[in-house]
């Protein structure tokens, strides 16, 4: 991302990391053009002027004089909402998938493979089921609350299965991920063919969807989202140290079992909070981590906010393919996109071995 | 079982450990280890396998929990300190040595001021000033930039070494850290450490299989058998055919070399 001239040996890394404010500001400056371009993409033909108009009028008094209602709501509650909760939801799972690959010390971690999403998706269908889903609790909702405790609870069944005489093996991790991934996925099946035969909402809950989401879905993950995240940036250089290994970290003054159930239960929040609104989508947290540390390195003051960053462009190109890619206007769940992109490449990540990502 | 003598009683002791037992669930290692290590000692720690030496180093180091008896540090229990206070006085380079990520070499050695940061600042002049004098000592200069996971065992130990060194502390705890290393590497480190703990009174426990190596720069040999000090002195008068025989089970030659005056030990066959 910086200087691109540092050769094989450690990419293009600055020697302090942490990177300059000018850079973030040019990379805020591409999500937000990012975000325009996909707006214009849709069954309802709008120009990019009236999207342009639009998003200037909250600054420019009458910028907007010459657009249509009916634009203007497509515009900002329906496009403009859906990118954010795109943005968000993805940012979410990039984020946590580092986190997860870091802590856990294992490339193939991510909220997806270790089943954490699929825990969230059962806690979130059980809440509808029960009635829990809409605003109490002081304006909260109960559903991220409902998606966070299934979480913690898939966490902690496949830690206890991952274990092997105490030792958390990597590829048993992720064998125990995949299977509490599958049992609970079957739960979630089972309940909502109990509950009602609505088929398209199991998909949803399986596959993934940010089909029909608006603002309210945005505010109700946002701080989450916020929260979640400022306490894992906070931690960046204690995860450079997790990366030595659980013992050098700790003698090097890391107090490696409290850091551990921090982020661990922050990645976990942040993740049920994107699940509690789109469902389980695969893959972003697996993949992104690996192309940033690809492209500046493993070290985690970068590592991090860049996950973060381009988990939610993903997510938002994949959802904006998603909604526009078949011919007839109907959509495909966003999640079926990203577990057809990501799928190969995490069978790539199981065969390369390569030298620099050990199993 | 022969109590230790305190070596150096003028000096108040750095490191006092007092009738240690430790080890892992359901087996029990260190039986009763007392010893007390003084300001600028270089101390070899010495064993057959599965004597407790790097059983040792986890206690001291404060990774493993202390059954009973006791571990003071400058002063403090070991378990009533916190782990970043624990490490500005206490550096420890592990066996475990895989680094799971492509770090540069050179990130890998500034972690090693990890201890000394605050969650958002620290001192970034010291820092960088002591990063580079510990890559200097342990000639880590030309790894700089390449990557971790891809330099060879004795490399990777050098860099572990200079990140212990980066460290800035008291004391350095190493468990056979230059075991991967070349001849000369070794030689080359060791000078190191001696002339610090002789000029800057850098207290230095390491763990060696070694025993000339060990016979050659160390000041004091801690031999352990079966999780107890089996011996505890100067090399002269550790390393004797009557206790080296009891503690390796096999039959020794030691010869005082003259040239250099320090004894080596011939195992044989």
């Amino acid at each position: 991302m910086t200087g691109a001239g540092a050769g094989p040996t450690a990419p293009g890394r600055g020697p302090a990391g942490g990177g300059s404010l000018r850079l973030w500001l040019a990379l805020l400056a591409a999500v937000a053009l990012l975000t325009f371009a996909t707006s214009g993409i849709g069954p309802f033909g709008i120009s990019y002027e009236s999207i342009l108009r639009v998003w200037l009028s909250p600054f420019f008094q009458g910028a907007a004089s010459g657009v249509g209602d009916s634009e203007r709501y497509i515009v900002v509650h329906i496009r403009l909402a859906r990118a954010c909760l795109a943005l968000m939801a993805g940012a979410s799972l990039g984020l946590a998938g580092a986190v997860y690959q870091g802590v856990l010390l294992n490339p193939l971690a991510d909220p997806f493979t270790l089943g954490i999403s699929a825990g969230g998706a059962l806690g979130a269908s059980l809440a509808i089921l029960f009635g829990w889903g809409g605003m109490h609790f002081a304006g909260m909702s109960g559903l991220p609350v409902a998606a966070f405790a299934g979480s913690m609870g898939a966490l902690y069944l496949v830690y206890m299965l991952g274990r092997v005489d105490g030792k958390v093996h990597s590829t048993t991790l992720v064998l125990a991920g995949i299977m509490v991934s599958t049992f609970l996925s079957a739960w979630i099946s089972l309940l909502k063919s109990l509950h009602e035969d609505s088929v398209s909402t199991i998909v949803f809950w399986i596959m993934g969807s940010l089909s029909g989401k608006g603002w309210l879905h945005a505010l109700l993950i946002a701080p989450y989202l916020l929260a979640g995240s400022a306490t894992i940036l906070a931690y960046a250089r204690e995860l450079d140290c997790m990366s030595l290994g659980e013992v050098q970290a700790m003698q090097l003054g890391v107090d490696v079992p409290r850091i551990r159930l921090t982020l661990l239960v922050a990645a976990s929040l942040i993740t049920a909070a994107a699940v509690a609104v789109s469902g389980v989508i695969g893959f972003i947290g697996l993949v992104v981590p690996h192309i940033v540390r690809l492209c500046i390195g493993p070290g985690h003051r970068r590592l991090l906010p860049l996950s973060l960053l381009l988990g939610g462009v993903l997510l938002l190109i994949s959802d904006t393919l998603a909604r526009s890619i078949l011919p007839g206007g109907q959509e495909l769940p966003v999640g079926v996109l990203t577990a057809i992109l990501g799928g190969p490449f995490f069978c790539h990540l199981l065969l390369r071995r390569k030298k620099n990502i050990q199993l | 079982m022969p109590s230790a003598i305190a070596p150096q009683e003028e000096h108040p002791a750095l490191i006092r450990v007092r009738d240690l037992h430790c080890g892992y669930p359901g087996r029990p290692v260190l039986q009763s280890i007392s010893f007390d290590v003084g300001p600028g000692e270089l101390v070899g720690v010495l064993g057959p396998n599965g004597s407790g030496k790097t059983t040792l180093v986890l206690a001291l180091s404060g990774v493993i929990p202390i059954e009973r008896g006791s571990i003071d540090v400058m002063g403090a229990p070991i378990d009533s300190q916190k782990a970043k206070e624990r490490a500005r006085r206490m550096a420890v380079v592990s066996q475990e040595a895989d680094v799971k990520f492509p770090f540069s070499c050179e990130e890998v050695v500034r972690m090693g001021r990890y201890p000394h940061r605050g969650r958002w600042r620290g001192n970034a002049f010291r820092d960088e000033e002591r990063v580079n004098w510990a890559m200097d000592a342990m000639d880590a200069r030309p790894l700089a930039e390449r990557l971790i996971t891809a330099v060879s065992g004795g490399e990777r130990q050098r860099v572990m070494m200079a990140r212990a060194l980066a460290q800035e502390t008291p004391i350095l705890l190493l468990d056979e850290s230059t075991s991967a290393m070349d001849i000369h590497r070794k030689l080359e480190v060791f000078r190191t450490l001696d002339a610090l703990s002789r000029e800057k009174g850098l207290t230095v426990l390491t763990v060696l299989h070694d025993l000339n190596l060990a016979a050659l720069f160390c000041r004091r040999i801690l031999l352990l058998r079966d999780g107890r000090v089996a011996a505890d002195g100067p090399p002269e008068r550790v390393f004797t055919r009557e206790i080296l025989e009891d503690v390796y089970r096999s039959k020794v030659l030691v010869r005082e070399i003259e040239e250099i005056g320090r004894r080596q030990v011939v195992f044989l066959p």
